[in-house]
């Protein structure tokens, strides 16, 4: 069983679906017994980081997300990939979940050409640096859909891929032990997303 | 490199898409579900649905519809038609909706975009607009391009981006339903005044109306209704007739 974790932000219609498509069980919780029973987690999110760092703290399930990472594969999706790291900087400095090293900063601030628009809105290719499991179905320069205005940064050892905005390299996917992030939206992104979450389902 | 984005857009009213569905050779021509399939299957980077029922009957056939399409279609959607309060957009969020696009109702009520955005982020609220020139002046219309509001829509747009509305759809009322291209002149205009993304709306006839449709920078993307529904243009393509012009395409 996949468990979403529901903290309160964002729209889970589509990722269950999506899940319920490939045919893999989930559930949409909020429970630490379900977490802990949970062969994968998925931590979605759509919002801004401070107030979903808080919404998540105040579901206590903070010290359970972290304890579980050791033991099964958890997947951050969107701004819940954004919670996975050390820091964020949207609307002031809070702190992350420390589970894969790097922080989240503005996108508008590191664009050179500040013609481009912000969000990063749409389809981008995902250029794969490093090959993993996550990658079984997908190819390298498929195209996924993002929808965000911060991004990943000094992550380096943990990125996975990367699409190419401007002058900046976005950080696509990570991976930092069982702990996976996207940046974009799988259950948004068609059949190449369907691709990438049936491979985690799989893990 | 970000794609430019095609969008398919389809009228639903009493659970049937009522526009230019006529030489569609589809099974069932006028279901919702089957062409969002078929958009889906097509690569169509994007759904637009707009409710355009008046009746409560027809407001449950189409979230009915909606949530029917979310459950099996992994695209963006984006639900117009009837928004007037922060309810409305609660009703087509639940369906399954990713956006929810905003027109007559946030003329009625200017602080719907704010509130949306401040509820929903930012990338959840689009802006469309239905534009005609009056006396010079690109003029803001209401109620489906019948009623003229006297707002100047480049200063309407300019208010609307700034109370967060993520994207603006832009139709030419002037280009709309003529296909010989859309209003690059008025997405000209839009582009120089905003920095959200540009959805071009009306006007599209031929592939080639896309392909100097992207040759403006400030066009993010481009919306038709009929072309696509009466196949006088395949979505698959048109992405790859303008991948192959280079315009960056997802294919």
């Amino acid at each position: 069983m996949i468990a979403i974790v529901d903290y309160g932000v964002g729209n889970l219609f589509s990722l269950r679906s999506s899940l319920r498509a490939l045919g893999a069980e989930a559930e949409v919780t909020r429970d630490a017994g379900r977490l802990r029973a949970a062969g994968r987690i998925i931590l979605p999110g759509v919002g801004a980081f401070g107030d979903a760092r808080e919404k998540l703290e105040g579901t206590g399930l903070v010290p359970v997300l972290r304890e579980e990472a050791e033991r099964k594969p958890l997947l951050g999706i969107c701004l819940g990939m954004q919670l996975l790291f050390d820091r964020g900087f949207e609307y002031g400095e809070h702190p992350g979940l420390g589970l894969v090293p790097g922080q989240v900063v503005s996108l508008r601030e590191s664009l050179e050409d500040k013609s481009l628009k912000v969000p990063h809105m749409g389809w981008n290719s995902l250029d794969v640096l490093r090959d993993d499991p996550l990658f079984r179905y997908f190819k390298s320069g498929e195209y996924v859909y993002y929808v965000h205005s911060f991004y990943a940064r000094d992550c380096d050892a943990s990125t996975l891929g990367t699409s190419r905005y401007g002058n900046v390299a976005v950080t696509g996917a990570v991976r930092c032990g069982n702990v996976w992030g996207a940046q974009f939206h799988p259950e948004k992104s068609g059949d190449a997303g369907l691709r990438l979450l049936r491979a985690f389902a799989e893990l | 490199m970000l794609a430019r984005r095609i969008i398919p857009c389809l009228d639903v009213r009493d659970g049937r898409v009522v526009k230019g569905t006529n030489f569609l050779r589809l099974r069932d021509m006028a279901d919702p579900v089957d062409m969002a399939r078929f958009y889906n299957d097509s690569g169509a980077d994007e759904l637009v649905f707009y409710d355009i029922t008046a009746s409560a009957e027809g407001r449950n056939l189409f979230t009915n519809i909606l949530r029917r399409v979310a459950g099996e279609i992994f695209i963006p959607l984006t639900v117009g038609g009837g928004i007037r309060t922060l309810d409305d957009f609660d009703r087509v969020l639940k369906c399954g909706a990713d956006k929810v696009s905003v027109n007559s109702g946030a003329i009625a009520d200017p602080g719907l975009i704010a509130a949306g955005a401040r509820k929903y982020g930012d990338q959840c609220v689009v802006l469309s607009m239905d534009v005609k020139r009056v006396e010079g002046r690109f003029r803001l219309f209401a109620k489906g391009g019948r009623e003229d509001t006297g707002i100047d829509a480049m200063e309407w747009a300019v208010k609307g981006a700034a109370a967060g509305a993520g994207e603006i759809v832009l139709n030419s009322i002037d280009t709309d339903g003529v296909r010989r291209g859309f209003d690059l002149e008025m997405l000209d205009e839009l582009a120089s005044r905003v920095n959200i993304p540009i959805v071009a709306s009306g006007g599209a006839g031929r592939m080639e109306d896309f392909a100097e449709l992207f040759t403006h920078p400030g066009v993010d993307a481009g919306l038709a209704a009929s072309i696509f529904h009466t196949r006088q243009v395949e979505i698959s393509a048109l992405k790859a007739y303008l991948r192959d012009l280079g315009v960056p395409m997802r294919v």
